[in-house]
């Protein structure tokens, strides 16, 4: 198949950059969409022309590093997907793509399509963990926990930290990754000593990194790869309050 | 010529690693903050172990080159972690784990080292849940198991397909934490491109910083390399992009030896390659041989779609071949099993290259949505990768490169041949013999990490707490750093015509065709020379941007595949000198009559270690001894 890709090209941080336009043929529908930009690199470092850097590593969907917004949408047309595991199948012969670096300003542009997701780093340092030291554990099964508890538990933990909720969310907010954390942990018996203060202290960090506020258009869940649910943002406002309210 | 000393305790098998612990020196909390430990990699081992010892009170500088310590390769691990916890009263124990593990390795393990990984699995579950890994549970609310392959009992602990994504979760969350509290500071985005030894001592590393392309010099007191393994060689493989094996080969240049570097596991449920664009197999995790039924037609050159073929027209070739393990035999027979059906012409697919894995027996008799809670995730990735729905046709599978029981070898405490560098996870050579066993590796990772480092670093830095801070400044980091700055230009002058995956997918055809899942001796003298015909072609011909400045991926690419391109060599060598089959180094003029791998413990009963000797066509060969006092090597079969 043939193709016209408008790709997102900026050298650092600081350069303003642009859509620039290239053209591939012979392309295998089967291929994966990293595998065209693969080609198209090939191309270009052959003819002496800087490849454009994108941000992959595991290509099968489970280590979050890819993501770009493929014609406006974050891991490109197909739900619940990400780049990696997108096919040229789901497009057609002929398409014009636009191919851009995930959009918020909190996570800076490194070059072209490939982004600094620090920030969500620092959201889980500041209380995504249930402390505890290597070497405290009671037995595994000191605490049954019930199949349905530990099932929900996983729904929320199974985020892969890729960023599309916040890149495809009008707001820039980062309240689907933040919440799935909060509800995985708090879920669990073990996470609950400590709820009050990581609910704070997450929600705290979220809003100093300077993500936007969640407004309820539900956009996240419907590009999130792992089709993390946008319950947990409900069960987070209510960590919070909760929080809040015990504190006086 | 130097005797490797495994420093294995005294004492009979399950006291060896209690009378370590009791024996070990110690560093006092006081003195703890006066220490610096540099650890590379942040997958299970490097997370776990950066964690626990930030925990303890030490300075860590941890490294990787990912954008966030999350992403590191531990992460795609699917299927589970073993441990002996008997939780399922099928004849579980230590003592069988430990059984189990040193023959599925196929004999080429320390007995000591194995023990100490089935006893100190009872913890990591614990660990593991505390951290609140949600590993699947009954309606009770007690945890589940699932099998592996060459085991028969159920000790495997999962969380959905997602195990290693759950487990490396718990330890990066962990490490968090410690950077949060500020005993850990983490350089994401950082590649290890140097070790820096002075003294005969590891104290420190060159990085480069990938964003802005900057050489940096990182001192510390100890170094610890959890950096995975080099299974990427093969250009195809279930690893991902970045995995590499150049920390450890320039730590290998640097005096530590390599340990049965040939020792490669090749997966036998990944996806079928399709074409030559192809970047990577991917992994279909072995749970699914638990209910799954591997197959390919009775009849060469059946044309009909899988469905149309009648039962008493397949060939269930691992039930036949093994009827006690069936689906279920180990790795590296069943990849072996797989490779002999495709050769002999059975080969499905349109490349006639691949097995059929079948679900409708399971389907019929659980249903599909007892199915689906299983191994959904699976089914899934399996339908956005190939278009095909696994509830209603089978998978096509076929044999990918996946992991290397081989690495730098490490005495019992994880130490390598240069005092102050430790190994950890898959990066070192230690528990898994001549074939690793499915969902050991998790194990393996974390339990050195979590539960062995902490205490035999401990022991080392005890004798290094009136050195002083290291100063970076000395000539030997100035040497170190201006050496990596010549070969980073050196690369970017070459200036020539081909691109470095060029290099590295050649390679990994060389290395597929001759010291894969089958090797012998014509091939793998051909493979050395075509390897040294193309290592010769790369530095002159290959072609990287000259922007030194900013990101440059096909720079860092180049730096890797400059190592691949001597590792594998070396693999070749390897692979050469024993005159045996073993695990996964099939030696096809040592089989049996029916096709077995043939073991030759009068004279291959060791563990090779390479030393480097100045250049990659001349390596010096090491031999440990393997002893086995506990349990006698037998024949391996799973008959």
């Amino acid at each position: 198949m043939k193709l016209t890709l408008k790709i997102w090209r900026q050298k650092n941080q600081t350069d303003t950059g642009s859509l620039q336009e290239y053209k591939l043929d012979q392309l295998n529908p089967h291929m994966s969409f990293l595998e065209m930009l693969d080609t198209l690199n090939e191309q270009l470092i052959i003819k002496g022309d800087d490849p454009v850097a994108f941000d992959h590593d595991c290509r099968e969907g489970i280590c979050g590093q890819c993501g770009v917004m493929i014609n406006g949408m974050a891991h490109g047309p197909l739900p619940h997907t990400t780049t990696c595991q997108l096919h040229m199948r789901s497009f057609n012969d002929g398409d014009t793509i636009y191919i851009e670096p995930f959009r918020s300003e909190i996570f800076p542009i490194r070059k072209d399509l490939s982004i600094d997701r620090s920030a969500f780093d620092r959201i889980i340092a500041s209380g995504g963990y249930i402390s505890t030291n290597t070497g405290q554990a009671p037995d595994a099964l000191a605490i049954p926990i019930a199949h349905e508890v530990v099932e929900a538990a996983f729904d929320s933990a199974a985020c892969i930290g890729c960023g599309a909720c916040v890149a495809t969310c009008k707001n820039g907010s980062a309240a689907l990754f933040t919440s799935a954390k909060i509800s995985h942990l708090v879920l669990l018996p073990q996470g609950k000593e400590e709820r009050a203060a990581r609910i704070k202290n997450m929600v705290q960090t979220m809003d100093k990194e300077g993500f936007g506020h969640c407004t309820n258009t539900e956009a996240c869940q419907v590009e999130c790869p792992q089709n993390i649910s946008v319950l947990n943002i409900a069960r987070m406002n209510y960590e919070f309050i909760r929080a809040k309210a015990l504190e006086k | 010529m130097m005797k490797l000393n495994a420093n294995i305790p005294d004492g009979p098998l399950e006291q060896k690693w209690e009378n370590y612990k009791k024996k070990a020196k110690l560093v006092n909390p006081a003195n703890r903050k006066k220490l610096d430990i540099i650890v590379v990699g942040t997958g299970l081992a490097g997370s776990s172990i950066a964690a626990s010892l930030g925990e303890m009170g030490y300075n860590i500088k941890s490294f990787c080159f990912q954008d966030s310590a999350r992403r590191a390769h531990s992460v795609a691990a699917q299927g589970g972690v073993n441990a002996a916890k008997n939780y399922k009263n099928d004849g579980d124990s230590v003592y069988r784990m430990f059984v189990d593990t040193l023959k599925g390795g196929d004999f080429r393990a320390r007995e000591a080292n194995v023990y100490r990984m089935a006893e100190c699995s009872l913890n990591l579950i614990d660990q593991a849940v505390a951290q609140g890994v949600p590993f699947g549970r009954e309606y009770g609310g007690y945890l589940n198991n699932r099998s592996f392959g060459g085991v028969q009992v159920s000790r495997t602990f999962y969380s959905r397909g997602q195990t290693g994504q759950q487990l490396l979760l718990g330890a990066y969350q962990a490490l968090m934490r410690q950077v949060e509290k500020k005993s850990v500071k983490l350089f994401t985005r950082h590649e290890m491109l140097d070790l820096v030894v002075i003294d005969g001592k590891a104290r420190g590393i060159i990085a480069r910083n990938l964003d802005t392309g900057q050489l940096e010099r990182h001192a510390a007191h100890a170094v610890i390399l959890a950096t995975g393994g080099y299974g990427k060689i093969y250009y195809l493989s279930t690893l991902a992009m970045g995995c590499n094996g150049s920390a450890i080969w320039r730590a290998h240049k640097k005096g530590a030896f390599m340990a049965s570097p040939s020792w490669i596991q090749v997966h036998p449920t990944s996806l079928p390659q399709s074409g030559d664009y192809q970047s990577k197999l991917t992994l279909m995790s072995e749970s699914l041989r638990n209910d799954g039924r591997i197959w390919v037609p009775k009849n060469k050159d059946d044309n009909r779609e899988a469905n149309q073929i009648p039962d008493g027209e397949r060939d269930y070739y691992l039930e036949r071949r093994y009827p006690a393990f069936g689906n279920l035999a180990p790795r590296d027979i069943s990849s072996r099993a797989a490779k002999e059906r495709i050769d002999a012409g059975y080969g499905i697919g349109p490349l006639k290259n691949a097995v059929y894995l079948d679900f409708s027996k399971a389907i019929k008799e659980q249903g599909k949505e007892k199915i689906k809670e299983k191994y959904g995730n699976l089914f899934d990735m399996y339908l956005k990768i190939t278009g095909y729905n696994a509830y209603e046709v089978p998978m096509m599978i076929s044999p990918s490169a996946h992991f290397s029981m081989g690495g730098l070898w490490v005495d019992y405490g994880l130490m390598t041949t240069i005092p102050g560098l430790f190994a950890l996870g898959e990066a070192n050579f230690a528990d898994h013999g001549a074939n690793r066993l499915g969902a050991n590796s998790l194990l393996q990772a974390s339990v050195d990490g979590y539960f062995i480092a902490p205490y035999t670093i401990a022991n080392y830095l005890a004798d290094e707490i009136h050195t002083g801070k290291i100063d970076s400044e000395q000539e030997a980091f100035k040497i170190a750093e201006n050496e990596v700055n010549t070969k980073l230009n050196q690369l970017t002058d070459i200036d020539g015509n081909k691109t470095v995956d060029y290099f590295h997918k050649t390679l990994g055809k060389i290395l597929y065709d001759y010291c894969g899942l089958s090797r012998n001796r014509e091939g793998l003298e051909k493979a050395i020379n075509d390897i040294r015909a193309l290592r010769a072609d790369f530095y002159k011909n290959v072609k990287i941007p000259k922007d030194m400045a900013t990101v440059n991926i096909e720079l860092e690419k180049a730096g890797r595949v400059a190592d691949y391109l001597e590792i594998g060599e070396l693999m070749c060598y390897d692979a050469l000198t024993r005159n045996e089959s073993c695990g996964a180094h099939f030696r096809e003029e040592y089989q049996t009559a029916d096709g077995e791998a043939l073991r030759n413990d009068a004279e291959y009963q060791f563990i090779s270690a390479w030393q480097w000797n100045g250049s990659p066509d001349s390596p010096i060969l090491h031999k440990e001894e393997l002893h086995f006092e506990f349990i006698k090597p037998i024949v391996r079969s799973y008959k």
